[in-house]
């Protein structure tokens, strides 16, 4: 199965620059080959969720190691990439599905296939590497390739938004090279596995510690946490639907939250103060991030301030893992923050996903993303508006829905921890969102009509029509993975990638258990 | 010690500029010089006393060598600062046909 | 603007060394493997000779689009190409992605080292073609203003 694993990054690619080249002989072809594509890395990223032994390690170009040292760069599949990669490429396939109905009215239909593939691609990377400098740089073809596609309404909006998210992003960047410099000063390796090693044996160190606090703030960037998220408001709502629900739905999860958990898991030493910094930044991000949402009229706008509060709460609770951790606290109730974070992410990939469809549809029905000027929309839509309601239950937290079970879990780690504050806040925000979600409701989708012309618009096309239905399903669906039996083969490796936290080297050193 | 402090402070003249400036241009020239400076350090860190071009012939077989891994991480980030710094004038124009000016108070329409 | 493009001193002198540019940055490229410099420097180089042409002679937009059409394909399949090189090295020999298949030969002959110099070529010509686009898309970009 080891043989698999670099087509996971071969395929998207190519894919990407056989649509750039022949787009010119065969129009259709980035609408046919982008979801094919995508639907093909699904099933091989469901397919690692049943690996014969628990970490497989790729080295690329046969560079094995040399004396123990790794002198290449390796592909590492674990739990937690392969939870990653799974929700990247079901979402990938459902939006690239999703954008053949919803693209056609924009032009230049073949960069926007060539540029989703490449962003597949850099994501798959960045959740796949083993080593420091190659995250990096797949890290930078993910969020190019989404700057592009940010812009690529080319009106004033969607311009000025992307160049925020260009400068932001790019210092973002500059900040966690900086960082990965400084880590490739003090130890002499980029492979994580190796790094970690060397920091274990050098011990404390304040050189480390600043190199710790510019790679949260780069990634922290990436993943829009409160103090950094200036930039995501207007990038996730200015780019096209499909692209929304992919950079909400699971670019500032690979991209960010990623990137942070595996770092500061698996690769640095666990510190009571950075893993409260993280926590706290978790807990900021998730009340900010609603009590912004709560004022907005722009459907998108609102969503897109939601997904900061919701990544607040993946952050947040696997930041009280890190905390109870590194304290010498109780495993199990370690082990359930990271649960309900790790899963809760896996839930906001969907919802919120489905969430931006739904916007989308409703704007290319109507041609509006204001709320004050819709209504009645549910005799209109009815699809959308049934999917819609699941997908706002779900973000709420009403039970059967998958958003319950992740906060609960987040919820009852908190209490348990000792961290009584944040669990009063994590109720609270739910509360707040089911407001938020239901004043869109209200606005929306019942009542009557305050469209200017008074006529009846059509459901979506069927096109866009059955993602939305398929992920109406995963949001019951999900559900099912507080059942022990789907727990032990989906969520609990990644959770065990996570909490053993320096075993994540011995298999790609070779070392013995 | 002192060359890799210029470096640093290189860098925050970079962060200066980009936090500072109101002229898009001016933004973008920002950003390539914290890369600059990012560029240079990691050549400093690959620097060893007495050390020659790391390419293996004949005579060089037992001379020390200068670290040849950031040289190639240079070379990479000097690749993707070109994608980018392309990426953000193409923007810039972009917004500079739609807005006809530079100056970002003006262009400033998002908020909230 | 009665003439297109620069003076004709400028236009002469570009003639005399725009060839010597492209033909050094083959050189870059095609020793790459042996001496400093190799596939991004050769390209960038070899770009700067076609850059030189049209900011000397100049051209009409219709041309240039056509042009820019041109090398975005050429980069396109350079960039292609390099990725199958990769994937021929897990179909020959030990099934690995990126494996240099071809034997390593003596060091310090231009013919050796594998695969190496096919992938500088390949890097040579995607990384001209693609600063050229970005310049073409520029320079295209200006002409449409006027």
């Amino acid at each position: 199965m080891t043989a698999w694993i670099p087509l996971l990054v071969i395929l998207p690619l190519s894919g990407a620059f056989l649509i750039a080249i022949f787009s010119g002989m065969f129009k259709r072809i980035g609408g046919i080959l982008t979801p094919l594509f995508m639907l093909i890395l699904t099933c091989l990223g469901f397919m690692f969720f049943f690996r014969e032994t628990d970490v497989l390690v790729y080295h690329i170009g046969g560079w094995e190691l040399y004396n123990g040292i790794p002198v290449g760069i390796h592909f590492v599949v674990d739990g937690l990439s392969v939870l990653m990669v799974a929700i990247i490429n079901l979402m990938g396939f459902l939006a690239s599905f999703y954008s053949v109905s919803y693209i056609r009215k924009f032009t230049g239909e073949k960069y926007y296939y060539a540029l989703f593939c490449l962003m597949v691609a850099g994501m798959n990377g960045v959740v796949l590497t083993g080593d420091l400098f190659n995250m990096f740089i797949f890290l930078e073809i993910a969020v190019i390739s989404s700057y592009a596609l940010v812009a690529f309404g080319i009106e004033r909006e969607e311009l000025e938004a992307s160049f925020k998210y260009q400068v932001l992003g790019g210092v973002a960047s500059l900040v966690i090279l900086l960082g990965i410099a400084l880590i490739y000063w003090n130890t002499g390796t980029l492979n994580i596995a190796d790094i970690a090693i060397v920091l274990k044996e050098n011990g404390d160190n304040k050189l480390i510690s600043f190199v710790q606090v510019l790679l949260i703030a780069g990634f922290g960037l990436k993943a829009a946490m409160i103090p950094f998220h200036a930039w995501l408001p207007d990038a996730h709502s200015s780019a096209p639907s499909p692209i929304s629900a992919m950079l909400s739905g699971v670019l500032i999860k690979a991209v960010g939250v990623y990137a942070i958990m595996r770092l500061f898991f698996n690769m640095f030493t666990l510190s009571y103060e950075i893993s409260m910094l993280i926590t706290v930044i978790g807990a900021v991000s998730m009340v900010g991030g609603v009590l912004l949402a709560v004022g907005q009229w722009d459907f998108k706008r609102l969503l897109a301030y939601h997904s900061i509060s919701q990544m607040g709460y993946v952050v947040l609770g696997v930041g009280m893992g890190m905390v109870i951790l590194s304290v010498g606290g109780s495993r199990d109730v370690a082990v359930l923050a990271i649960a309900g974070g790790l899963y809760h992410m896996v839930n906001h990939a969907v919802f919120k996903g489905l969430l931006f469809l739904n916007a989308g549809a409703v704007e290319y029905k109507t041609g509006t993303r204001m709320l004050r000027e819709m209504g009645g929309l549910s005799n209109n839509m009815p699809l959308t508006s049934a999917t819609y309601f699941s997908a706002s239950m779900a973000i709420s937290g009403i039970p059967p829905f998958n958003g319950f079970f992740s906060k609960l879990l987040i919820i009852i780690a908190a209490v348990q921890g000792g961290f009584y504050l944040m669990a009063i806040l994590a109720v609270v925000v739910s509360i707040i969102t089911l407001a938020s979600f239901l004043k869109v409701h209200r606005y929306a989708f019942i009542g009557f009509s305050r469209f200017k012309n008074k006529k009846m618009f059509g459901e979506a096309p069927f096109g866009m029509g059955l993602p939305m239905v398929i992920l109406a399903v995963l949001c019951l669906g999900l559900s099912l993975l507080i059942i022990p039996f789907f727990r032990d083969i989906f969520l609990s490796p990644a959770v065990n990638t996570l909490i053993h936290t320096l075993d994540y080297s011995q298999p790609i050193l070779g070392l013995l258990p | 010690m002192i060359l890799y402090i210029l470096c640093f402070i290189l860098f925050l003249v970079g962060l200066y500029g980009v936090i500072t400036r109101r002229n898009v241009i001016k933004i973008v020239l920002g950003i390539c010089i914290m890369e600059y400076s990012l560029n240079l350090l990691l050549i400093l860190i690959g620097y060893v006393d007495e050390g020659v071009a790391p390419i293996v012939v004949r005579e060089t077989m037992a001379s020390k060598f200068v670290d040849p891994l950031p040289q190639a991480m240079v070379l990479t980030v000097i690749v993707i600062g070109l994608a980018t710094t392309a990426m953000l004038l193409a923007i810039a124009i972009r917004v500079y046909k739609k807005h006809g000016t530079f100056d970002i108070r003006e262009i400033k329409n998002l908020k909230g | 603007m009665m003439t297109r493009g620069m003076t004709n001193i400028v236009k002469t002198t570009t003639r005399l060394i725009c060839g010597v540019i492209f033909i050094f940055g083959i050189y870059l490229v095609s020793h790459g493997h042996l001496t400093p410099g190799g596939g991004f420097a050769g390209g960038t180089v070899m770009a700067g000779a076609f850059i030189l042409l049209v900011l000397a002679f100049g051209d009409d937009v219709k041309h240039l689009r056509k042009t820019e059409e041109g090398s975005s394909t050429l980069e396109n399949l350079a960039i292609l190409l390099f990725l199958l090189m990769g994937v021929a090295g897990m179909l020959f020999g030990a099934n690995v992605f990126f494996k240099n298949f071809l034997e390593a030969g003596t060091m310090g002959e231009l013919f050796s080292a594998g695969v190496i110099p096919f992938l500088n070529i390949l890097i040579g010509i995607e990384v001209a073609a693609a600063l050229f686009t970005v310049f073409l898309a520029f320079v295209i970009f200006k002409e449409e203003e006027k």
